[in-house]
């Protein structure tokens, strides 16, 4: 019986101290092979010093179509930004 | 949302330059045409591969062979990058394979013609991977995220094929009136088929309204072409060599190269898959998956078999 590889999902730290961020996907029959692969098809220029690989099927994605209501309550609370607030402009430090 | 609004609404995300990403509704035309382009965009990496891989052995020098396996390993790593991409449009990576194997889908014509000598390699670079580069530095752009991000990806690494080829062309033309002659004889055989590669002209292509509106193109064939001539002639002039081309001159007003007209019939029997190659890298790839099959089985057995040894390591025991 045929059988494809499952699908991987690959997230790279470029450097120490950034974090880790989706790059692509490929095909591997386990972790392991994942990550050798990750390492020969994503970072072959020195991209990275760290890499992070997931079965693309235990990712769970917001659905876009939700994205109203699901994003909406951040949308009118302007007062979590610091622009929202008036203080002199002789005020230092702030 | 009735399926008029929500072509509108894609429309319009279009339109204000907002990319379409993988769970976004889109248009079914839009998915199939994408799918078709970047699997088509993805074999013909794949199938490049062949004419230059077919020169590893016999490079120079050591150093021309790290660069040209390189190269090559990099052409495979783009041909992933845009399954991948074509994957997140709900393709199967193995129907997609399929349709190259049985011939179904098309790749880039220009991996039909053969690698005669070692000038070729250097042809193939300049010209072929210039070519390539027009296209995919516009694709960087396209509407769709997925696609456009590997064509970031790809043409960061595309750079240095195009300057090693023209290193190539370079140290031949400036070496023995041989060698010298190589290089012009590469260049003249790979000069028109280089300009095919951006298609047929924009009054004959099928597919370039909708492309354009949809942005998956944001430039025409004809424009791409164009912008290829007027940047190649100075770099063949640099290196005393001629564009094998008698209508090719500089034309003031339009303040580009007038160039002469592409044998049309050699395109299309090319495409139809009478080229000298055609029969020839199709068995390549075919004979690469069939005796590649087993190990692909292995692999997925032995990783089976570790899972399981994980999951009940005393049944494991038992049963050995
Ligand atoms: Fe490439
Ligand atoms: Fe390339």
């Amino acid at each position: 019986m045929k059988k494809e590889w499952p699908l991987w999902e690959v997230f790279i730290r470029s450097k120490s101290g950034l974090n880790h961020k989706h790059v692509g996907s490929l095909h591997a029959t386990d972790a392991e092979m994942a990550t050798e692969n990750a390492r020969d098809v994503y970072t072959r220029r020195n991209e990275g010093v760290s890499i992070w690989v997931v079965e693309s099927k235990h990712i769970t994605a917001s659905d876009p179509d939700d994205s109203d209501p699901l994003f909406e309550p951040a949308k009118d609370k302007i007062y979590r930004h610091p622009t929202f607030y008036n203080v002199p402009d002789d005020v230092t430090h702030m | 949302m009735t399926s008029l609004n929500l072509e509108e609404n894609f429309q319009s995300k279009i339109d204000t330059e907002i990319k379409i990403e993988p769970k976004d509704w889109m248009p079914d035309a839009y998915r199939k045409t994408l799918i078709r382009q970047i699997s088509q965009h993805a074999h013909s990496e794949i199938v490049g591969m062949l004419p230059e891989g077919n020169w590893i052995t016999r490079a120079p020098s050591l150093r021309r062979k790290l660069i040209l396996l390189a190269k090559v390993q990099d052409e495979g790593g783009h041909g992933l990058y845009l399954y991948s991409a074509a994957e997140t449009l709900g393709a199967d990576r193995d129907e997609l394979v399929q349709q190259l194997l049985t011939g179904k889908a098309k790749y880039s014509s220009i991996f039909n013609y053969p690698t005669l000598n070692w000038a070729d390699i250097g042809a193939i670079g300049w010209l072929v991977d210039g070519a390539a580069i027009m296209n995919q530095v516009m694709l960087t752009r396209t509407s769709y995220g997925p696609y456009a991000r590997a064509m970031v990806r790809i043409c960061k690494e595309e750079s240095f094929h195009q300057r090693q080829g023209y290193e190539i062309m370079m140290a031949m033309a400036g070496g023995s009136p041989e060698q010298k002659a190589m290089a012009q004889d590469a260049l003249n055989r790979w000069w028109w088929p280089s300009l095919m590669m951006f298609g047929p002209r924009d009054s004959e292509s099928a597919h370039s309204d909708q492309a354009s509106k949809w942005k998956i193109k944001r430039k025409s064939n004809d424009e791409l072409r164009q912008q290829f001539v007027d940047v190649t002639v100075p770099q063949a002039e640099r290196i005393g060599l001629s564009v094998p081309d008698p209508d090719l001159k500089w034309n003031e007003a339009r303040g580009h190269n007038d160039f002469g007209e592409i044998d049309w019939d050699e395109f299309w029997s090319v495409v139809k898959g009478n080229g000298p190659c055609n029969r020839q890298r199709l068995q390549a790839r075919i004979k690469a998956y069939e005796d590649g099959a087993w190990v692909r089985e292995a692999a997925m057995a032995h990783a089976e078999k570790k899972e399981q040894r994980k999951i009940e390591p005393e049944a494991a025991v038992k049963a050995a």
